[in-house]
């Protein structure tokens, strides 16, 4: 693809370029050179060159808080596609100017702070919660249900928090798929399930990977969300880093710790650009 | 088999409070190319959404190879549609395209690429199997589409508006090769078109619509000729006309008077009476112009020429024989060569009465 239009001046991405460069390549630049470093006695950062943080990561106690983070993150990701693919198609039909109102609703949540909003969710979800006390009222359960502090709690909070970063991508490539390949499908004997897997789907695969990548990503280095409501053992990596850095004061273990989550992120987005490059050239 | 590929029968259907069909009952034979012909907003795509499926009448049957077609949803209907749009998939090959609805009836592998492959040569794409859509030109997509429906052996193959993304040499090639390959397959064919020269050259048979309302079914000659209403009768082609009163009716002739002009006579249809308002239709080709007035027999109004357009294969002359009554006279090149007339010459327009058509107001 070529730009259209004038060649504009390079010094446009100047101020942006500027910014994230002193105020996010020179820290990370920092904390990598921190992960490669000792703890000092008191907190501190005594400067030799060492690998025996990375090493150290490599404890079964570690390795168990990166695979929940995995498997958190992924269920994450699984939930909002399957919940925000069927709305995001819902809102891509609608008349103009319902669409607009609908994707303020998606939006909403986001005027209030995420602190708050999780919070919330330990009203809903505590042993007296609002979620108990209407399931117990129902008649649907005799014993309160016990899901807060647990993965359960971690992962409905990690949904609803991300799941209009599922939504938005998934819109965009919706509103842009013409209604009439999915009649052109269903008209040649495609029943509603073909129409999806062999027309709906390949076509919107850029948003789908776009929706992923923007919900899996932040899901696996949450913090607040396992925070508040996972319970005192069911740490993820966020948490770890946090911990290391404001509670033990291990520097270099949670540099190394967050290079560590970086390293996976970037490991699975070129792996996936990987694939589809193939896809596009075979 | 059911004689007819598609019956419509008091098909009503409504868009909101709009009416877009407006009891339609229409059938389309075993083998025949049948065109609705229509302005937009007539209720044309509509018709054929309803036979694909894709919406469902208010009212009303339809039925397609004398299978009632309510309550059946479009994936399992014997019609299928080529789209205004084409609607290819762009994710896939010209031949995965057309192998699709195969595909989807679960049609041996060897079986869908000899079908696929002969549906490809018909149409002309021999070769372009592997390409995708984007690689095509605007006919060759066309082609496709079209392609796409035929593999299928559908009862009914529904077209809308086939040509009109296509440029006019183009266009006129497709009228040609359409008609061909329909003759060919010899599958049903309802296209609907706003064009009235592609639905004359193409069809069997024309329904002329409006307003949701089916005006008049008949061939091309028949609409052409015979047209019921002054709607038709310009939509099919554009007319001349002019209100009068009937004076007299004398056998099959009548004398009709106009405001402004010398009376004229035409071929009367029956129901017409002495006094009854009428309106005249005489077709642009059928007059003939001349500097002195003609011989008795034939009709003739005195015109001035307002302007003269030249466009090779013919030449247009616009009229004007009163204040607000301007005609068009059509002049094929030899006729045109033979005498040429000035911008604000005062000429004489005539034609044979049996040229003219009489329609009761």
């Amino acid at each position: 693809m070529s730009a259209q239009g004038p060649t504009l001046p390079r010094w446009l991405a100047a101020p942006a370029l500027g910014w994230l460069g002193v105020f996010f390549f020179v820290p990370l630049l920092v904390v990598f050179l921190i992960s490669f470093a000792a703890r000092g006695t008191y907190g501190g950062v005594t400067w030799t060159f060492t690998g025996a943080n990375y090493a150290a990561l490599a404890d079964p106690l570690y390795l168990r808080i990166y695979a929940r983070s995995l498997a958190l993150a992924a269920l994450t990701t699984a939930f909002c596609l399957l919940l925000g693919y069927p709305l995001a198609y819902y809102i891509a039909r609608q008349p103009a100017r319902r669409q607009a109102a609908w994707l303020v609703l998606v939006m909403v949540p986001f005027w209030t702070n995420f602190l708050v909003r999780t919070y919330a969710w330990i009203f809903i979800l505590r042993t007296e919660g609002l979620l108990n006390t209407v399931l117990l009222d129902l008649h649907l359960i005799t014993d309160p249900v016990e899901i807060l502090y647990s993965d359960t709690a971690i992962l409905i909070g990690l949904i609803y928090g991300y799941l209009p970063f599922m939504v938005f991508p998934l819109y965009a490539t919706l509103s842009r798929l013409d209604p009439s390949l999915v009649e052109a499908a269903w008209d040649l004997y495609a029943r509603p399930w073909a129409v999806f897997w062999r027309v709906m789907l390949p076509l919107t695969r850029p948003g789908v990977m776009a929706g992923c990548i923007l919900v899996f990503v932040p899901a696996l280095g949450a913090f607040i969300t396992p925070d508040l409501l996972g319970g005192a053992r069911t740490m993820m990596v966020g948490n770890l880093i946090q911990h290391e850095f404001l509670v033990v004061r291990d520097w270099p273990l949670g540099a190394a710790a967050s290079f560590v989550l970086m390293g996976m992120v970037v490991l699975g987005v070129a792996a996936y650009m990987r694939v589809e490059r193939m896809r596009q050239s075979s | 088999m059911a004689e007819h590929s598609v019956e419509m029968r008091g098909v009503v259907k409504y868009h909101g409070t709009m009416l877009a069909v407006d009891h339609v009952s229409l059938e389309v034979r075993r083998g025949e190319f049948f065109s609705v012909l229509g302005p937009s907003g007539a209720g044309k795509t509509t018709l054929l959404r309803l036979l694909a499926g894709f919406e469902h009448p208010d009212e009303g049957a339809i039925s397609i190879d004398g299978r009632s077609m309510a309550e059946v949803p479009p994936n399992l209907r014997p019609v299928n549609l080529v789209f205004q749009s084409y609607a290819l998939f762009p994710h896939l090959t010209v031949f995965g395209n057309v192998a699709f609805g195969l595909e989807m009836h679960r049609v041996g592998r060897a079986e869908i690429v000899s079908r696929v492959h002969a549906a490809l040569d018909m149409v002309k794409l021999t070769g372009k199997a592997q390409r995708y859509p984007s690689e095509l030109s605007g006919g060759e997509q066309q082609r496709v589409a079209v392609a796409r429906a035929l593999v299928n052996r559908p009862s009914v193959v529904l077209l809308d508006e086939p040509l009109a993304a296509l440029d006019l040499p183009l266009r006129q090639e497709m009228q040609m090769e359409l008609k061909a390959i329909q003759q060919q397959v010899g599958i049903s064919f309802m296209c609907v078109t706003h064009h009235q020269e592609e639905a004359l050259t193409m069809s069997d048979r024309i329904a002329v619509m409006d307003s949701g309302r089916i005006l008049q079914v008949g061939t091309p000659r028949e609409i052409y000729d015979s047209p019921v209403s002054s709607f038709v009768a310009n939509f099919i082609g554009v007319s001349n006309t002019v209100t009068g009163l009937v004076r007299t009716v004398q056998r099959a002739e009548c004398s009709i008077e106009i405001s402004g002009l010398p009376p004229i006579v035409a071929r009367c249809p029956q129901r017409i009476a002495a006094g009854s308002r009428v309106t005249v239709l005489v077709r642009p080709e059928r007059l003939i112009l001349s500097r002195e007035a003609p011989g008795v027999g034939v009709n003739a109004l005195p015109a001035r020429v307002m302007q003269a357009l030249y466009s090779g294969k013919e030449t247009v002359y616009l009229l004007r024989l009163t204040e607000k009554l301007t005609w068009k006279a059509r002049l094929s090149s030899s006729e045109a060569e033979r005498e040429r007339f000035q911008v604000g010459e005062e000429i004489c327009v005539a034609w044979d009465p049996q040229e003219a058509l009489v329609l009761n107001e």
